[in-house]
């Protein structure tokens, strides 16, 4: 059974907007997923449907087998949302406001309030408990909307953006808690800006833009069809301008930093033996973008509404 | 969910706005009753004095009943448009919609929520007026009957208002320019039978009439109106308004994409 099932959904906005234009979309049972895309792309109104925030246009969902317009309730109680905006009363207590979530589910009070602890204790927020929700930095709200999440124990969670505005250990420490989470064996589905992230965390991945999908595959596949990697690599001494390379495009950064993209068909010890044969000495090096960055970017320009139509006049 | 899963759920949001309500008590328990009892020194003992009898009572006893009334219904209302409509503001009502509470239970918490206020400023104001006139009750399930279905309707009304609003002027246009006005030409601090005919007929129309006089009937004993249909009228409107509230959320009017 999938954990989520998406069949030719569609949205359109009052507006005219078509946010979604039948969308298909499988989540299997514990699995760590990944739906990537630019802003606008359909992202948050995938998960507004999901979630029963949006209503959808047309189109079929279920979570966990549970049918999302026939049995509503049972697909609701399987899911867990951490939605990007931070969505709780401000004024509202961080215990208050995970206890009462809680509740909404029906959970009585005593458990509510053991699960409440043991959430806010594995985020890190249990000494805040009695403060407002207003005074918590964002790193500490996200954390919370998180335990929000998951004091109702859902077996598909779906983050949007959870670290946005998070330090680097933060988000460190919050990709540990979602690993453990998922290894527990809740299915884990992200939306995320740090395409680094979806590349440490997930397996597989959907990348949506203009309302469609235009990649749906496990992480190893797509990494794959990277048929080009830029390096960065920065020179012992400065030079005047950039060496002709056989096999690879070298640009010149700045007097001693080459950019140099590598096609998949040659390796980076030919590189090097170019390089050494010009005397060029390499101090370091490092990826000019992460790879699954590089490949979004490339994916995403294919699919912009502009860019067909040039490349047709070329070929005519 | 079950049955019982859903009494939770509906106790958590009513529990929540008692919470929220009583946190806040200087903005929602203290000014009623510090108006209420200006009312009950200005109107009742200074002015009152000057004015005498009104339906066979002092005055002061006469306008008690509608005072506190009053009270009732500015605060059900009050208190769910303001509740409600901070949730949509600060998207809180997210926390709701997206858990498997029907909709239902999150209309009834919020109502429940509304007359909680209104009747605890509804005590707290008769509580005061013990200071000024003696209280009897004539008519006591009628008195209760009123309170408790007056405070109902208007946090019904308080829920649409909100369920339209999408700016906090939005929240103040109708008890400022609709609902005060009509309070206060309600027969709050007046008998009908003191107004011409023709005015006597328009005022009618009013709704918060039926419901100030259903109260002083079970107070004082004492009505302008029929009692019977008044307490039916009250009852049809909240049918109606529980109704067409039910039926925009399930829509997802204003809260909902």
């Amino acid at each position: 059974m999938s954990a989520l099932t998406i069949r030719n959904l569609r949205k359109t906005y009052a507006n005219g907007v078509e946010a979604l234009k039948g969308i298909d979309l499988t989540v299997e049972k514990g699995d760590f997923f990944a739906l990537l895309g630019p802003n606008g792309a359909g992202k948050s109104t995938t998960i507004g449907i999901v979630s029963s925030l949006v209503n959808k246009t047309s189109g079929d969902v279920s979570i966990l087998g549970y049918d999302l317009d026939r049995e509503r309730a049972l697909a609701k109680q399987r899911i867990g949302v951490v939605p990007q905006e931070f969505n709780f009363g401000q004024f509202e207590k961080v215990f208050d406001i995970v206890v009462t979530q809680a509740g909404f589910y029906g959970i009585p009070a005593r458990i509510a309030r053991e699960r409440a602890e043991k959430y806010l204790r594995q985020l890190g927020l249990w000494d805040k408990r009695k403060n407002q929700a207003r005074t918590l930095s964002g790193g500490m709200k996200r954390r919370l909307m998180i335990a929000r999440a998951l004091v109702h124990e859902p077996d598909l969670l779906i983050l949007d953006e959870p670290t946005a505005g998070v330090d680097i250990e933060l988000r460190r420490s919050m990709w540990d808690f979602l690993i453990g989470l998922n290894e527990e064996g809740r299915t884990i589905i992200l939306t995320t800006h740090y395409l680094e992230e979806a590349e440490s965390l997930c397996r597989h991945i959907a990348i949506i833009d203009h309302g469609q999908i235009v990649e749906n595959t496990d992480m190893k596949s797509l990494l794959e069809k990277l048929q080009v990697e830029t390096f960065i690599l920065d020179l012992a001494r400065p030079v005047t301008e950039a060496p002709r390379l056989p096999g690879f495009q070298v640009r010149l950064r700045d007097a001693a930093t080459l950019e140099v993209e590598v096609p998949k068909t040659e390796n980076l010890n030919q590189l090097f033996v170019e390089l050494a044969e010009r005397d060029l000495r390499v101090m370091s090096m490092r990826n000019k973008a992460n790879r699954l960055e590089e490949l979004f970017v490339r994916l995403v320009e294919q699919n912009l509404p502009g860019q067909a139509a040039p490349t047709e006049e070329v070929a005519s | 969910m079950s049955a019982y899963q859903q009494w939770v759920a509906f106790c958590t949001i009513v529990v929540k706005e008692i919470r929220r309500f009583t946190r806040i008590w200087p903005q929602t328990l203290l000014p009623p009753a510090i108006t209420m009892t200006l009312y009950f020194v200005i109107f009742g003992n200074l002015v009152g004095r000057r004015i005498g009898d009104m339906g066979g009572f002092d005055y002061m006893q006469y306008i008690v009943p509608g005072l506190i009334m009053m009270s009732v219904i500015q605060n059900s209302y009050g208190n769910v448009v303001s509740s409600f409509f901070s949730t949509k503001f600060q998207h809180s009502i997210e926390e709701m919609l997206v858990s498997p509470m029907p909709n239902y239970v999150i209309l009834t918490g919020f109502v429940v929520g509304g007359m909680a206020r209104g009747m605890a400023v509804g005590l707290i104001v008769s509580l005061l007026s013990l200071f000024f006139t003696d209280l009897t009750m004539q008519h006591a399930w009628i008195t209760v009957s009123v309170v408790v279905m007056t405070s109902a309707l208007f946090s019904l009304g308080g829920f649409l208002n909100a369920t339209f609003a999408r700016n906090f002027d939005d929240i103040s246009i109708i008890p400022n320019f609709v609902l005060t006005p009509l309070t206060y030409l309600g027969g709050v601090f007046y008998s009908l039978d003191l107004l011409p005919d023709f005015w006597r007929a328009v005022t009618l129309i009013n709704p918060i009439v039926y419901m100030v006089n259903a109260f002083r009937y079970g107070v004082l004993g004492v009505s302008d109106v029929n009692v019977y249909a008044a307490l039916g009228a009250i009852l049809v409107f909240v049918v109606v308004f529980y109704t067409l509230a039910l039926w925009l959320l399930n829509r997802g009017t204003g809260i909902r994409g």
